[in-house]
């Protein structure tokens, strides 16, 4: 555990990076901005707050730049100070005077360190306040897309209204071409605990609570996969709630939205599997459209077999971990609200087949 | 052992402060007006945001004799701490017997009240958002109310057995001034509740 | 004018173990309540310091399985509520009881058996809180320990989501202490306006004193939200009340409201005495009066208001509009003024000064330059749209941890070399403070500095394991070794504690040549702290009757 190969690849693979990094600096430091080298650092992570690719995450980007450089340089002036003042002002053999001069205060000095800091904070509320309105304002395009978000303990459950598609854990999204915005507007809601939806390459995050509905959105340019998790504690499984953004080309998009508007598949070889998945307690939880199962409570599960993982991200979708997720949920995810359902091997297998061919 | 230890000292004239006592009881009434303000913040929130139930217009009067009797008492209870402070023990029991008998009618007809929500309109704590709330704040003050009847009566218990004295004065003043804040949250509560809710 | 006092201990009287335990458990003398509290709260720091370990054991790699995730959602929760209740405010208000009556020249508190009462209650709720450890499955089952994060949201805290008595665990534990904390706030409030010496008018009183004023009286208006809070959960749960059930159109948001409404003055309310101890610390080892004393009693004032305004800073993701995120980023910015000029005067008083880097000092400069990268992580988050990012990040964890030990702690190791002498007559191994502050100083800095990093990489706060590919794994390996260094330091700190009690070299009753009235008494002082009680002329009485020649009070 402490001292595995694992591990060890792992301390190998962080420092390398910055091996690299300093072996470009001197070249780069020329033509380089702080941000660029921030980048460099960051970007190894698939979701770092500074490798943004939406609008709300690069005008954070953009504003956290400004008061990151204001705060470091007033810990340089500072710290410097300080520093240079312990090292000055300390005891040294030999000083014979008892007690240095009382100076107990200056007006004019204490009147500049009041004024000063008024200033800077002046200057950074009013780059501050107008990010907070420009992204909270913002007018919504006709061209958005709406999506409702709904937080489940420990999941997500997706509904494009005006598309008339229901899924859940993976949210499908068109990337957004700057010159004709596309952007994605999610209406967020919870059905239980308060829970909070982060993306950190496309949006700061924006809480998930019962009895509220709360709004956001963002608009990748680039296509790709844009990983995040729940992030206000929801309960025991808080850590598995991840979230998976895909960002489609329209092409793609608009397939997926097709493939997904579909009834479920029904496959004569998996005939036993539904007939084992309609006589069981799944239907209580799950839908699957042309079935019986109409549950709400947990997934739609009418095409679980697109999407590349299951438990919400827990494990990667293949028919060994459904097979074992069926069989004891909280192999992989332990307070999972999911049962298990005690079904034999042979209808187990029977429902892992067919649950695998619903895409 | 001996220490010798050097102590500044020389006299000063005039030196006075404030009264352990009355700072101490002002402190406490800051910190409940904190615990009610927040109350009276949770009843004002969900004013109107009941989903189902009686609502306040539908149930409630106006408890104008009650609240009549407990403001009395903030005048009898005056009285009780002037009239020790000038030796008048007796006058001083009289007194405070009024302030008790006030405060109790007040209890009274808030229990009458309460009888009333609960047997005849059905209204209790866990109904919706407005009987959550109402009992909250209501019975919040209706508790504090007790307390300073106790306090009260014991005073009134130790002037009827001679243990009470001039000496004391000041510290009925300390639980007149428990009893004045209780009885200026019952005019929010009032208006809260019985005006603004409605 | 000085007047010499002889205090003749008898040491013929022999007590027994029992009478010692006695006098201890009656006691209402507040040097002895001080005492009780501080050691009370060092109890719980060990207590708490492990959960804090076994959780950086457990995200020590990814995926890791060394505790449960209904153990680690615990042990989160415990950390959290035992390190805010039940090891800050017991140690802050312990130092409080023991050096404000000595600092005004007053024998006990306004209340003294009032300020026993509320050591005793606060203790009970502590005990209350770890019994839960022990109650439902057990010990070994992790017992029915609260879980649901120190600050409870709502819904989660309802009966249908928390069932069991894990959480009302939480709730009474901290209504019952929270009455302990409203009473000394009261003995300290009362003590400082009713009880000075002759001659001490406010504007004379040490700086710590001041600063506990202003703590007492954030006290009042900010436990008692809680408390209100507290009673409307036990409503919720027990009565079948509905402030916060969503389901019955409660609002998740007001329970967010009420306890941010305490809980952001309650970090002032643990801050105010970490500057409390800097400003008599500093000064003394500076050989030189607080620079511009009137300036460090508004901003502490000021500070005590203006935290009063900020509490939304803790919701900006909660989806308030665009107004209220504006006006809680612009309360937040503004605190940072008078905070930066207290940092600025303390940087004065260092200026020109003749610096002593005794352990005390040494303490107190790690923790002017902590509270600054704190104050300045702090202004990181204020601006909200920043904050929707870093937010319940480990960025933020990173932040308040500063604050809390960096700034906090730091400031109260301080506290305990400089006045561990005048408690108990003996002076701390400097050897063994050399070994804790520098063994700490690392461990701090590798554990709390590098958790700045996951954050930024979008690690979010109270997850029990991570997965592998999101860059998160080194930082969390360079932070659980900080925690060791850490462990091991405070070990040595206790062991300080212990040892020179009994064989540290003996103080007399002023070994730093310092300046206020509690250096005036012996080492312990007596019972009564004053045979006569002193009056005085100036902020620094001592200093005057040591330089004659040119008094405070002609420059005041």
């Amino acid at each position: 555990m402490f001292l595995s190969p694992e591990l060890l690849a792992m301390v190998g693979s962080a420092f390398s990076p910055i091996l690299r990094a300093a072996a470009l600096l001197p070249h780069r430091l020329q033509a380089t901005q702080p941000s660029v080298l921030l980048a460099l650092f960051f970007d190894r992570s698939s979701t770092s707050v500074f490798s943004p690719q939406a609008t709300p995450a690069r005008s954070i980007f953009g504003l956290s730049m400004l008061v990151l450089s204001i705060c470091a340089t007033i810990f340089l002036i500072v710290a410097g100070l300080l520093l240079f003042t312990l090292i000055r002002y300390r005891h040294r053999r030999g000083y014979t005077v008892r007690e240095p001069a009382q100076i107990y205060g200056s007006t004019q000095v204490e009147l500049s360190w009041t004024v000063i800091p008024i200033l800077i904070v002046v200057v950074l509320f009013l780059a501050t306040a107008r990010v907070i309105f420009v992204t909270q304002s913002a007018a919504k395009p006709v061209s958005a897309l709406d999506v409702v978000v709904i937080g489940h303990q420990y999941w997500w459950e997706y509904r494009y209204p005006k598309l008339g598609v229901v899924t859940a854990n993976e949210l499908h999204i068109p990337v957004s071409d700057p010159a004709q915005p596309t952007p994605t507007y999610l209406t967020l809601s919870s059905a239980d605990t308060d829970h909070s939806f982060w993306v950190p390459r496309l949006a700061g995050k924006m809480d998930v609570i019962p009895n509220k509905l709360n709004t956001m959105w963002f608009d990748p340019d680039k296509a790709g996969l844009y990983l995040g998790q729940c992030a206000q504690y929801c309960g025991v499984q808080h850590a598995l709630m991840l979230i998976r953004v895909y960002a489609d080309t329209p092409a793609a998009f608009a397939a997926w939205v097709a493939a997904q508007r579909q009834p479920a598949a029904q496959e004569q070889s998996a005939a036993e599997g539904r007939a084992v998945f309609q006589a069981n307690a799944c239907v209580n939880c799950h839908t699957i459209s042309g079935t019986t199962a109409h549950g709400t409570f947990g997934p739609d599960l009418s095409h679980i077999a697109s999407r590349s993982t299951i438990g919400s991200g827990a494990v990667p979708l293949t028919s060994e971990n459904l097979h074992a997720f069926v069989e004891d949920p909280a192999h992989f995810k332990p307070g999972a609200l999911m049962p298990a359902m005690h079904l034999n091997d042979h209808d187990l297998n029977a429902v892992t087949k067919y649950l695998m061919t619903l895409h | 052992m001996t220490t010798t230890v050097a102590v500044p000292h020389h006299p000063v004239e005039g030196w006075t402060q404030p009264s352990r006592g009355i700072v101490g009881m002002a402190c406490l009434v800051l910190a409940e007006s904190a615990i009610f303000i927040i109350f009276v913040v949770a009843y004002l929130f969900y004013i109107g945001k009941s989903v189902s139930g009686p609502t306040p217009r539908e149930v409630l009067e106006l408890p104008i004799f009650a609240t009549v009797c407990l403001l009395s008492s903030s005048i009898t209870v005056h009285f009780a701490v002037h009239t020790l402070r000038d030796s008048h023990v007796g006058r001083c029991a009289a007194w405070l017997a009024a302030t008790v008998l006030l405060g109790g009618i007040f209890i009274a007809a808030t229990a009458m009240e309460w009888y009333d929500l609960i047997y005849h309109y059905g209204l209790t704590i866990r109904t919706n958002l407005f009987g959550t709330t109402f009992y909250s704040l209501v019975g919040l003050h209706a508790s504090h109310v007790i307390v300073g009847l106790i306090m009260l009566s014991l005073t009134f218990i130790f002037a009827l057995t001679g243990k009470l004295a001039q000496v004391h004065s000041e510290r009925l003043e300390v639980i007149s001034i428990y009893w004045h804040f209780v009885d200026a949250v019952w005019i929010v509560v009032f208006t809260v509740v019985y005006i603004l809710g409605r | 004018m000085a007047t010499q006092t002889q205090i003749t201990v008898n040491p013929a009287l022999h007590r027994g173990w029992l009478h010692h335990l006695q006098d201890w458990v009656t006691t209402v003398d507040h040097k002895k309540i001080g005492i009780l509290y501080i050691g009370y709260a060092l109890f719980f720091l060990v207590i708490a310091g492990v959960e804090a370990l076994l959780i950086r054991i457990q995200l020590l790699i990814p995926n890791n399985n060394f505790v449960s995730p209904e153990t680690f959602n615990q042990l989160f929760t415990m950390h959290g509520t035992t390190m805010v209740f039940f090891v800050g405010m017991p140690i802050l208000f312990g130092f409080g009881n023991y050096l404000v009556p000595l600092m005004i020249g007053a024998r006990d508190m306004a209340f003294p058996r009032l300020n026993a009462f509320s050591f005793w209650i606060s203790a009970f709720g502590g005990l209350l809180l770890y019994f839960s450890y022990f109650a439902g499955s057990g010990l070994y089952g992790a017992g029915t320990a609260p879980d649901v994060g120190w600050f409870a949201y709502a819904p989660l805290t309802a009966r249908v989501f928390s069932p069991g008595h894990s959480t009302d665990y939480w709730t009474l534990s901290l209504l019952i202490s929270g009455i302990g904390s409203i009473g000394t706030a009261v003995n300290l409030v009362a003590t400082t306006l009713c009880m000075r010496c002759p001659g001490m008018k406010l504007s004379r009183m040490p700086l710590l004193v001041w600063l506990y004023l202003v703590v007492g009286g954030l006290v009042f208006v900010t436990v008692s939200p809680l408390t209100a809070a507290q009673i409307m959960l036990c409503i919720d749960r027990y009565l079948g009340g509905h402030f916060f059930d969503t389901q019955a159109g409660g609002s998740a948001v007001l329970w967010m409201h009420f306890f941010w409404i305490f809980g952001h003055p309650e970090v002032y309310i643990l801050v105010l005495p970490a500057f409390a101890f800097a400003n008599e610390i500093i000064p003394v080892f500076s050989r030189k009066a607080i620079f511009g004393y009137p300036a460090m009693v508004s901003a502490s004032v000021g500070i005590g208001f203006i935290s009063l305004s900020v509490w939304a800073h803790h919701m900006f993701t909660v989806g308030m509009g665009p107004g209220p995120n504006a006006f809680f980023t612009f309360s937040t910015m503004a605190i940072s003024v008078p905070t930066g000029i207290k940092i600025f005067n303390w940087l004065a008083t260092l200026w020109g000064g003749n610096i002593h880097f005794t352990t005390p000092m040494k303490f107190s400069i790690g923790f002017l330059f902590q509270f600054l990268v704190a104050g300045l992580t702090g202004i990181i988050l204020s601006v909200s749209p920043f904050d929707w990012q870093l937010s319940g990040s480990y960025f933020l964890v990173a932040h308040f941890h500063y604050v809390l030990v960096g700034a906090i702690l730091f400031m109260i190791f301080a506290a305990f070399y400089y006045w561990y002498p005048k408690m108990t007559g003996r002076m701390l191994s400097d050897k063994l403070g050399s070994w804790h502050f520098w063994l700490f100083l690392i461990g701090f800095h590798l554990t709390f500095d590098f958790m700045h990093i996951p954050g930024i990489l979008g690690m979010p706060r109270r997850i029990y394991t991570y997965e592998a590919d999101r860059g998160w794994a080194i930082w969390n390996m360079i932070v659980s070794s900080g925690a060791m260094f850490q462990a091991v330091a405070t070990l040595i700190f206790v062991w300080n504690l212990v040892a020179s009690y009994f064989k540290g070299e003996k103080a007399g009753p002023d070994p730093w040549d310092a300046w206020t009235l509690e250096w005036s008494t012996s080492s312990p002082p007596p019972s009564y702290n004053f045979a006569v009680i002193p009056t005085v002329e100036s902020r620094r009485p001592l200093w005057d009757l040591k330089h004659p020649e040119e008094p405070d009070s002609h420059y005041e």
